[in-house]
């Protein structure tokens, strides 16, 4: 009996020190939705992060030393998040984490990583995550009210007065949909109508022929996934021919693809990196967008803004380290707030205590969708 | 607001005469076996994910879409032989519980073989609307009513005119007098799988060039036939279709005429209120409890 | 005192765990999402286990006790504790309004009414944005604090989830016991059965259901102030559907064996992080697998196999355990 209780503590304690890795690595922790309803999210974010820290380390790591990439997958699920935030830091030990592909996600960790006190760079786009700023949070991704702004400057600019919003009832959408509507008046703008589809929507044109009734000037959509792209269908379908709005949401060639001929016309804020190879070379980020597109393209296929948002975070993270000299939690943290003028996919990052994000509405391109493609506006 | 209305009831019948196919699938099995099979919206998702497969390796149109249903079939019958079939003296309990871990499991199958990735097939025939007033009705619409229309008369058809037909009924009635008098029970139960299949898949062809397909395309449309057989009274097949179409008007009228946020919830309100005051649906009969 | 030596067995295990791994991950924290579950498993193995009845919706339960102590502690800033009993008075009333006309459908219609209530649920949580916080869920859920002593990190939490689960066994095991216990097993058995002796069935379904309910939504206020963040997703069909998982992995009608299944289950993402794309998979292959070949489920047929065993070391153990 007592032989076999302590196998059995022996077995059980060699199982949990499998995975203490040398102290020589620097850690990175990241907890992505590879898997479930935002895998388009974490499948790009994940193939990113593992095909850069294998470059870092091949040209000889951060600091003399290697990168360990230490993943989980959420499926989007934020209690599996908390979870997994919490093995990262206690039984993994990171020195940083940089993931969480949904909002949700997000904001489930910010209590342990706050109270951990660990540097983590969100993938996510509410802006709530760093609207108020949390001192141990940053991300990414150009928030919804970027977007909000944007697209409302365009329809000023193209005389729009009357929008009809009809959004996704998931994260994304929901959010979306609060900062339009905060912000509308602001830019002299009414919503007529604000509707709403499920995540599994199959048809809108019930949504979108109310939204006709209240006579837009033009119809914007926020969300992700396949509900934008049947929205899109519906509109020409009933032979609405107002202008069409979209969301940084659908800022990947699959949108167009579903949506087919339907897409023409439609305009959408997206990041630089969707029309690499249209940009002017002059432009700041052209050396470092398409770097990152034709590495990403050899390996996986068409690029996406979203595994984008990975690699600015992984080199937001590595830079920081970098002038750290270290992996000191503290140090760490204030080179990443101390970000001036990293050049990322997402745009031009510039850093600070009121401001965990970094990035202007220059980040954004207005674009529109010609001929099955991406154009730029402006 | 007559525009909204009407194109409501447009959206409504079409969705609805999907969710029509999935719930009679649903009432068939059920008739047969009184187990309700919750992985039958997987075979929709079986249906239009093969057929995308097979358009994207250059099979012809309509080849594609007749392998994809034998696809569907295949899968109904190995569900029946390896999951229900072991199960045989299983519980009501046991058996949802059987179905949805195969659904689970199919679901996670797709997974592997397909990615994540949303996929669309083209519409069978061109995609220029028809208008009525400022309502407009698309040719793939037609195509969803007219096919769930046939197919919905020859069911009919077959289980009250064909012998197999009346076999698979008498099944139901009594499974142990069935098999006296000669009835093949076990081939029925396969039959009545691959039919129910058939019909999911057939459903996912339909509605695929409308609302796209993915891995996890087939559960929420489960859920829908499921509500669809339990308003008309799981044990009629011809209730579960109108269950369907009600149950499709009533989400679009919901969504086009009180609120969208809020439709699936009115949806699943009427369906409690109607299990709660009319508790074997429109047109179920009355069931005994064995003691 | 024989009657509680498998409840004494489980203090035991829960006592020494920590003690003898008091740093790890899989005991103080999977230890607490463990026995959150486990606790709304237990309540849902009386409801599935003892009276036969299905519910494909309790995760609705244990999302309106998460809402009602996120909402109340963080709208109104009100005490954990008292939001916490606003919270099972609320499930307390939904679920005595809705168990009279849903327990009196059967099979599966039952499973249908349960499952559109959980939906309908679950849409009211993400669909009234300004109060629930809609998809992008509930921040800031303040800790929970016993007798000035703030429940605040893992091992604490730990403390406090395994002494709710033990007295969420405790309350069962004695449910159980009870005359009501006896009748409950009857209902199992025939309905009309039962009935013919004289048990008032309708009564007794109605009453394990509110029980059943209650332990979900009580576990649902732990969760609030354990994750200090709460969203629809947390609440979702899935979830629901993982709970019928467990009471069914362990066996239905165990006393013991919807804390092995919630184990289980909780652990399985957490081993299975090599094999993520796999777990979907591996889920519906346990629920179909089980239910075909054990059907009594994976905790009495092992412990049936290891009966000669087991009993030994309760024996050995229940001296040190009180």
């Amino acid at each position: 009996m007592k032989r076999s209780v302590k196998a059995l503590v022996a077995g059980f304690a060699l199982l949990f020190s499998i995975n203490a890795a040398q102290a020589s690595d620097i850690k990175i922790g990241t907890f992505l939705a590879v898997t479930g309803p935002a895998s388009f999210l974490g499948d790009p974010e994940l193939k990113t992060l593992q095909m850069y820290v294998k470059k870092i380390n091949d040209e000889g790591g951060v600091i003399g030393r290697k990168i360990k990439l230490i993943h989980y997958d959420t499926g989007a699920n934020p209690k599996k998040a908390v979870n997994f935030a919490k093995r990262l830091i206690k039984k993994d030990r990171v020195d940083i984490i940089v993931g969480a592909s949904t909002s949700g996600t997000t904001m489930a960790v910010i209590p342990i990583v706050q109270k951990a006190k660990i540097p983590f760079i969100s993938m996510a786009g509410s802006v709530k995550i760093v609207e108020p700023v949390k001192k141990w949070v940053f991300k990414t991704p150009h928030t919804d009210k970027m977007a909000a702004r944007k697209i409302f400057i365009d329809m000023n600019k193209r005389d729009i007065k009357k929008v009809g919003l009809i959004s996704g009832s998931g994260g994304f959408g929901k959010s979306g949909r609060g900062q339009v509507l905060a912000l509308a008046s602001e830019y002299g703008i009414t919503i007529t109508a604000d509707e709403s589809y499920g995540k599994k929507d199959t048809d809108m044109t019930a949504q979108l022929s109310k939204i006709r009734a209240t006579n837009p000037d033009a119809i914007l959509n926020f969300g992700f996934g396949s509900g934008p792209a049947i929205v899109t269908k519906n509109i020409r379908q009933l032979g609405i021919k107002l202008p069409i709005y979209q969301s940084h949401g659908v800022a990947s060639k699959k949108y167009i693809n579903l949506a087919g001929s339907a897409a023409e016309g439609v305009r959408l804020p997206a990041a630089s990196l969707l029309v690499a190879s249209m940009l002017p070379s002059s432009h700041p980020q052209t050396e470092v967008i398409q770097a990152y597109k034709n590495n990403f393209e050899a390996k996986h296929g068409p690029v996406s803004t979203f595994g984008g948002h990975a690699y600015d975070a992984l080199y937001l993270a590595v830079e920081a380290i970098k002038r750290a000299g270290s992996t000191n939690k503290a140090r760490v943290r204030n080179e990443i707030e101390n970000t001036k003028n990293f050049l990322g996919a997402g745009g031009i990052f510039n850093m600070s205590s009121s401001d965990h994000l970094g990035l202007g509405l220059n980040a954004f391109k207005m674009l529109e969708i010609k001929n099955g493609d991406w154009s730029i506006v402006e | 607001m007559s525009d909204v209305l009407l194109q409501s009831l447009i959206t409504g019948v079409t969705i609805g005469s999907a969710y029509a196919l999935v719930g009679l699938g649903f009432a068939i099995i059920f008739n047969v076996s009184d187990v309700v099979n919750f992985a039958q919206g997987e075979f929709v998702m079986v249906g239009a994910m093969s057929a995308v497969s097979l358009l994207a390796v250059g099979v012809p149109f309509a080849v594609a879409l007749f392998l994809a249903l034998v696809i569907a079939v295949c899968i109904g019958l190995i569900l029946e032989k390896f999951a229900i079939e072991p199960a045989k003296s299983a519980t009501v309990v046991s058996t949802i519980i059987i179905t949805i871990g195969a659904s689970i499991f199919l679901r996670g199958l797709a997974l592997l073989i397909w990615g994540k990735d949303f996929h669309s097939l083209p519409a069978f025939s061109g995609e220029t609307p028809i208008h009525i007033g400022s309502a407009t009705l698309t040719p793939q619409s037609m195509w969803v009513m007219g096919v769930t229309a046939v197919l919905v008369f020859l069911v009919h058809q077959f289980f009250n005119r064909t012998i197999t037909g009346k076999a698979l009924l008498a099944c139901s009635a009594n499974p142990i007098a069935a098999s006296l008098i000669g009835i093949p029970v076990k081939r029925m139960m396969l039959f009545a799988y691959g039919l129910s299949a058939l019909l999911g898949g057939a459903a996912g062809l339909l509605i695929a060039p409308i609302a796209f397909t993915s891995y996890d395309a087939g559960m929420m449309l489960g859920l829908k036939g499921f509500a669809a057989a339990i308003l008309g009274g799981l044990g009629n097949p011809m209730g579960a279709v109108a269950g369907g179409v009600v149950l499709g008007v009533l989400e679009s009228l919901g969504a086009g005429l009180i609120s969208s946020g809020y439709k699936d919830a009115i949806a699943f309100i009427i369906l409690l209120l109607v299990l709660f005051f009319k508790p074997q649906g429109f047109f179920g009969k009355a069931g005994e409890e064995r003691v | 005192m024989k009657r509680y030596r498998g409840f004494f067995a489980l203090a035991s295990i829960i006592t020494l765990a920590p003690i003898l791994f008091p740093v790890n991950y899989f005991v103080t924290v999977v230890g607490v999402s463990i026995a959150i579950n486990a606790l709304i498993a237990v309540g849902l193995n009386l409801l599935m286990g003892y009276t036969g009845q299905i519910s494909l919706g309790h995760a609705a339960f244990f999302g309106i006790g998460a809402y009602a102590s996120g909402l109340l502690t963080t709208l109104l800033s009100w005490n954990p504790w008292l939001a916490l009993l606003v919270g099972l008075l609320a499930t307390w009333l939904v679920a005595e309004l809705i168990a009279r006309p849903i327990l009196r459908l059967k099979g599966h219609y039952l499973a249908m009414a349960t499952l559109g209530f959980g939906i309908i649920i679950n849409i009211l949580m993400v669909q009234p944005t300004h109060i629930t916080g809609g998809p992008d869920g509930l921040s800031d859920i303040p800790v929970l604090n016993i007798l000035g002593w703030d429940i605040d990190s893992d091992i604490r939490w730990y403390i406090v989830a395994n002494g709710a689960l033990l007295l969420g066994v405790w309350v069962a095991l004695n449910l159980i016991n009870s005359r009501i216990g006896l009748a409950l097993r009857a209902v199992h058995g025939s309905e009309v059965g039962a009935q013919m002796m004289g048990v008032d069935i309708e009564k007794i379904k109605i009453k394990i259901f509110v029980v059943s309910a209650l332990f979900a939504a009580f576990a649902g206020s732990l969760f609030a102030h354990q994750q200090g963040f709460i969203s629809p997703d947390s609440f979702s069909f899935h979830f629901s559907i993982e709970l019928v998982v467990m009471v069914v992995l362990g066996g239905m009608a165990s006393k013991y064996g919807p804390i092995f299944g919630a184990a289980v289950l909780t652990m399985l993402p957490e081993t299975l992080v090599v094999f993520e794309d796999y777990e979907v998979l591996i889920l519906g292959a346990i629920m179909m697998g089980i239910m075909i070949f054990l059907p009594q489920g994976l905790w009495v047929g092992l412990s049936q196999k290891i009966k000669p065993l087991f009993i030994k070391k309760t024996i050995s153990v229940e001296p040190a355990g009180g």
